[in-house]
């Protein structure tokens, strides 16, 4: 792909030295992170390693104690959400926040949905909004259709409109929380095959799960938090499911 | 197997056939029952089909209808709105004590059409900023809308309404083409509500917020102000229905529209709005208040004593809602 703009931004997204304390508590210490365009990150720890935070700290639901956070080697301060978003990081929630009543299309249009004028009446555009999901469910290799109502949806077609909404934005890096946590086996591989496509359109993607296959499967790099700290950071290809458990639980120290 | 092209993927939809997408709609069957209920009775009884029992059944269910069409936006936003059959009475009385002390039928309109939505406007802003039950809210405003007109009237009755008395007697009272006007008045009114629903932002907004709230705070939907602008919509049908309803009387007394809410609520249900939030439609709100106003005339031509209507309506929701129950366990 284009390598010399790849060639620029080395790293989509690059966390310095975040720390978090919640008054006694050190939720995050001292955490660096670097991670490239299109990279599939697998953030793996134990309940209460510092994961959600770490995680709400990149989406701007709150800022860090300390540290930097830096976006295509620019440095920024996320107040809020949406300044987050602004910045091209989409989170895809664990409930997906998807309106089961609508269709797909108006799901992943929610909040934003185009609108074209009749006269004074500013309308919805449900022809666009129909198009554009199709393209997008199309590039993600997805065969949810755009008019269908979502609760009719399989968990992996659920995931995919929730998956087209940062598409829709541009997102740079996507974070999801635990997508294949309670779905069927058929349903997690429609999943991680999303999650290469996003990938393969150079999108960084923060893979939150406590699913060990599914991280090897997907993951580039495996990055594991214990107690606040970064304790692993490596390639998937050249650790293994034994090492990474062994990382959380603390019978292995570093990696 | 060829790969389907784009064009095609965005027209296939899970929806089959044109009969097969109509009688999967509860509304369909309601609307069967209020024509079959109508076939009976013209049937059964010499005075059903008669111009004059005709006119009074459409203007009654025009009454109910229209606020069936707030309160199916209310409903579908995941509220409920108990204040209406006293939102009703605070705007008839509004605009009559306007108008026999002297003044002009606008100025006594625009009047009660304000404070029925500065009572819409105290229950929204209690639901969506101050994150009280809906039911709560509303059940408050119930009370003290009703003791408000009361206190407005000095609980007299009102029947001379000043200047525009003949007018205001027209408008809600008078026929055009043979159509009694709230019957002109609740198509025009459905047929927006009907537009909002399915194409302004409003309309896919409330029924996001009915779906699931969470998803439409995190999707950065405008929920508090939505939901304060679904409550003055609801309290707006009523206030015109007030205003109509005073005209068709002729009079105004402090008791009008009680028990109302319930009423309007079986035909909001009936007609597929979801107590459960995120379901309903204009037309099913019309076609629910038909069904329940054709019901009700019913009991009385068949000489049911009126004792009863209250034991209908009420088994009419229930049933509605253990009807939607049901369909939703076999799907």
């Amino acid at each position: 792909m284009d390598q010399q703009i790849w060639g620029v931004f080395m790293n989509v997204l690059e966390l310095k030295n975040i720390s978090k304390r919640y008054g006694a508590i050190q939720a995050l210490d001292s955490v660096s992170l670097a991670i490239a365009p299109g990279e599939v990150v697998g953030l793996m720890g134990d309940n209460g390693a510092g994961k959600s935070t770490l995680v709400k700290v990149i989406a701007g639901n709150f800022a860090p104690t300390s540290g930097d956070i830096l976006i295509s080697d620019k440095k920024v301060a996320f107040n809020k959400p949406l300044d987050a978003q602004k910045a091209g990081i989409e989170v895809v929630y664990q409930d997906l926040a998807i309106c089961n009543n609508l269709s797909a299309a108006s799901n992943v249009f929610l909040g934003r949905e185009p609108t074209r004028r009749i006269g004074p009446i500013k309308v919805v555009d449900y022809a666009f909004m129909r198009s554009k999901s199709a393209e997008l469910f199309a590039r993600l290799k997805s065969e949810t259709r755009p008019r269908d109502l979502v609760h009719k949806m399989s968990g992996g077609q659920r995931q995919a409109v929730a998956i087209a909404r940062t598409l829709l934005s541009d997102a740079k890096i996507v974070l999801m929380d635990e997508p294949t946590a309670a779905i069927s086996v058929r349903q997690v591989a429609e999943v991680l095959n999303l999650i290469r496509q996003l990938s393969d359109q150079g999108i960084a993607v923060v893979l939150i799960s406590h699913r060990m296959p599914d991280v090897f499967e997907v993951a580039d790099k495996v990055v594991v938090l214990r107690r606040g700290e970064l304790v692993a950071d490596k390639k998937a290809s050249q650790s293994s499911p034994e090492e990474i458990t062994g990382l959380i639980t603390g019978a292995i120290e570093h990696a | 197997m060829a790969t389907p092209t784009l064009a095609e993927v965005i027209n296939r939809s899970q929806h089959h056939g044109l009969i097969a997408r109509i009688t999967s709609q509860q509304i369909f069957w309601v609307f069967m029952a209020a024509v079959f209920a109508c076939l009976a009775l013209t049937i059964l009884t010499d005075s059903f089909a008669t111009e004059r029992n005709l006119f009074n059944v459409t203007r009654n269910f025009a009454f109910v209808g229209i606020i069936a069409l707030g309160m199916t936006a209310v409903i579908a936003s995941g509220g409920i709105d108990l204040s209406v059959g006293s939102t009703l009475v605070i705007s008839a009385m509004t605009v009559s004590v306007i108008m026999s002390a002297g003044m002009p039928f606008w100025l006594g309109c625009i009047a009660a059409l304000g404070i029925s939505l500065l009572v819409g406007a105290v229950n929204g802003v209690l639901i969506a900023y101050a994150k009280m039950p809906p039911f709560v809210v509303t059940l408050g405003m119930l009370s003290v809308a009703r003791s408000l007109a009361m206190v407005l009237s000095d609980n007299k009755m009102i029947y001379e309404f000043g200047p525009d008395h003949d007018f205001l007697l027209w408008l809600g009272g008078g026929s055009t083409l043979g159509l009694p006007h709230p019957l002109i008045i609740m198509v025009i009114l459905a047929c927006l509500t009907a537009f909002a629903f399915r194409h302004l932002r409003w309309g896919q907004h409330l029924f996001a917020i009915g779906g699931n709230e969470n998803a439409a705070v995190l999707t950065g939907i405008p929920v508090a102000r939505i939901k304060v602008s679904v409550y003055m919509f609801s309290a707006l049908m009523a206030g015109i229905t007030g205003v109509l309803e005073v005209g068709w009387l002729g009079g105004v007394t402090t008791n009008l529209g009680q028990a109302m809410e319930l009423t309007v609520i079986a035909a909001a249900v009936i007609g597929g709005a979801n107590l459960a939030g995120g379901g309903g439609t204009a037309f099913g709100a019309v076609v629910g208040a038909l069904l329940i106003e054709v019901i009700r005339n019913s009991l009385i031509l068949l000489g049911i004593s009126t004792f009863w209507q209250g034991t209908f309506v009420g088994s009419f929701i229930v049933i509605a809602v253990a009807f939607d129950r049901f369909r939703q366990r076999k799907s």
